[in-house]
């Protein structure tokens, strides 16, 4: 029996948390197992299978998360690809659970990054290290590496500041219909236009918030998620891939997000007009304009236009984030994780005003890393089970 | 005009020392594989196109065009904080090869994608420099 339909995602839980002096990363991690276990009707004692990332983990990190639950599980993976690690363990789970090496995953995020003041989006990058030092020496901020792609794209192909504004502007619309989303005020293009610049042609309203928060997901057998709770998100296809800037010289506007996505879409069997809703990691604006592109909902050099069309927004032919977004709703460092939460939701079709209407198909991008100098890129394409 | 930025220093391995030390003799020094004729940067101890280790070294000529920048506003790291506005710039190579780096000495609204650029070095301590950029 082939990978694709018959593995699901059984269970989820976004912490509603966005400021959390009061706990923990890991505390926020088994908060969030205890609700996602809840959603789908199991228990702790039922997990097989161990999956976490984090920044604030150290390179043992999930064995300590599994002394932290009094864990013992036969599979355990602490992949950590960047943002894009949940998405990408979705998949690793899936293998796992489909080889019979475990039966019910436990995925897991937790993370302080606003309330510890970690430097995520717009501070500085330190590093020592002989790899980093072609970078270091010359200011390289996580904005910047976006910044550089946006400049590139700018120059290419015409693309302008308000067309990467409709972007922000977007996911705020999204984010006032969602109750737990950080920032829910209405922006305007010129709100964006007028923030302060962070990094050329990046603005500060082009850039990712800064919260904490956390997540799980349960993953397991299709059989078994339908003797579940709630109706089970089907994993149809999902690709993985590493891009780099080092040898060669490649074009700095091709992004991981087509490698893995053209193999998603491989894997899965549908075709783009057969998706109605994409979770697009937004660290900043240029990130969703060019993965749209990369994922090959317009063609190179049309993500501007596409996206001033409206053709993102609830409502349209193909709605992105339709949580806020890490632009709006929240983002801990890592966002991965949410990006499946909500597709899941949506495919479950709890989503309220927000819901996107009669959802059968979502795509889940992740980026993770700095997307002009070293990053990963994870596709997953889920289905509602019928 | 653009302010000093006060390069960190690098860290240097046996693999990137040539490199570093070549800067702190003013000379950009890239690798070619003798096998497959592969340029790559940054420096390895072998070729990863085709895993030879007959790497040759060679200066380059230091000139090239910006391929794309931003002229950074926010960076507390300390050597950045007192240069902002800064330029953060990939520059492509004579030679074909991509380097992250500084546009510097010029005002940092007329650096442009494509505008001809030449190396010069920052000295650093220990007989190593950091390269980057000025216009042409
Ligand atoms: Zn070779």
């Amino acid at each position: 029996m082939s990978l694709s339909r018959s593995i699901a995602i059984a269970g989820v839980h976004e912490h509603p948390t966005r400021w959390a002096p009061d706990r923990t990363a890991s505390q926020i991690m088994a908060e969030s197992a205890r609700a996602a276990l809840e959603d789908c009707g199991l228990g702790l004692v039922d997990v097989d299978g161990l999956f976490a990332a984090g920044m604030e983990m150290g390179p043992m990190g999930v064995v300590t998360l599994a002394e932290y639950l009094n864990l013992k599980p036969r599979y355990i993976d602490g992949t950590n690809i960047g943002g894009s690690s949940f998405v990408a363990h979705v998949a690793h789970a899936a293998a796992a659970i489909h080889a019979g090496l475990c039966r019910v995953a436990l995925i897991l995020y937790g993370s302080t990054a606003a309330s510890n003041a970690m430097a995520i989006g717009t501070g500085g990058q330190i590093g020592r290290d002989p790899a980093t030092a072609f970078s270091t020496p010359y200011g390289l901020t996580t904005v910047g590496s976006y910044a550089l792609v946006a400049q590139r794209h700018m120059q290419k192909y015409g693309t302008t500041s308000e067309q990467l504004a409709e972007i922000a502007v977007t996911m705020r619309r999204h984010a006032v219909l969602n109750p737990v989303a950080k920032m829910r005020s209405p922006i305007r293009i010129e709100d964006v236009l007028a923030s302060r610049m962070i990094s050329e042609p990046l603005h500060l309203l082009d850039c990712c918030i800064m919260s904490d928060g956390g997540g799980a997901l349960v993953v397991t057998s299709l059989d078994h998620a339908r003797d579940l709770k709630q109706k089970p998100a089907l994993l149809l296809g999902s690709g993985e891939a590493v891009w780099h800037q080092e040898i060669g010289a490649p074009d700095l506007l091709t992004i991981a997000a087509k490698q893995s996505s053209d193999e998603a879409f491989r894997m899965a069997g549908v075709t783009r007009d057969e998706i109605d809703l994409c979770m697009i990691y937004d660290s900043f604006t240029i990130t969703v304009l060019v993965t749209l592109e990369a994922l090959g909902f317009c063609k190179p050099g049309e993500g501007g236009s596409f996206i001033e069309s409206g053709a993102i927004s609830l409502g349209s032919a193909l709605p992105v984030n339709l949580d806020g977004g890490g632009l709006s709703s929240n983002h801990p460092g890592m966002r991965g994780i949410f990006l499946v939460i909500e597709a899941v939701k949506q495919l479950r079709r709890e989503c309220g005003p927000r819901q996107v209407e009669g959802a059968e198909r979502a795509l889940v991008h992740g980026t993770g890393g700095l997307l002009s100098t070293l990053h990963s890129g994870a596709t997953l394409i889920l289905e509602r089970d019928r | 005009m653009t302010k000093p930025i006060k390069h960190p220093r690098p860290g240097v391995d046996w693999e990137t020392r040539a490199y570093w030390e070549g800067c702190g003799r003013h000379e950009l020094i890239l690798q070619r594989c003798r096998s497959c004729g592969t340029l790559q940067h940054r420096p390895r101890a072998l070729c990863v196109s085709c895993l030879s280790d007959e790497i040759e070294h060679f200066p380059a000529s230091g000139r090239g065009t910006v391929y794309s920048f931003t002229v950074t506003h926010q960076n507390q790291a300390p050597g950045f904080r007192e240069a902002l506005p800064y330029v953060l710039a990939y520059v492509e190579l004579e030679e074909g090869v991509r380097l992250l780096t500084n546009i510097v000495g010029c005002s940092p609204e007329n650096v442009r994608i494509g505008l001809p650029v030449e190396v010069e070095y920052a000295q650093l301590e220990g007989d190593i420099a950091v390269p980057r950029f000025h216009p042409l």
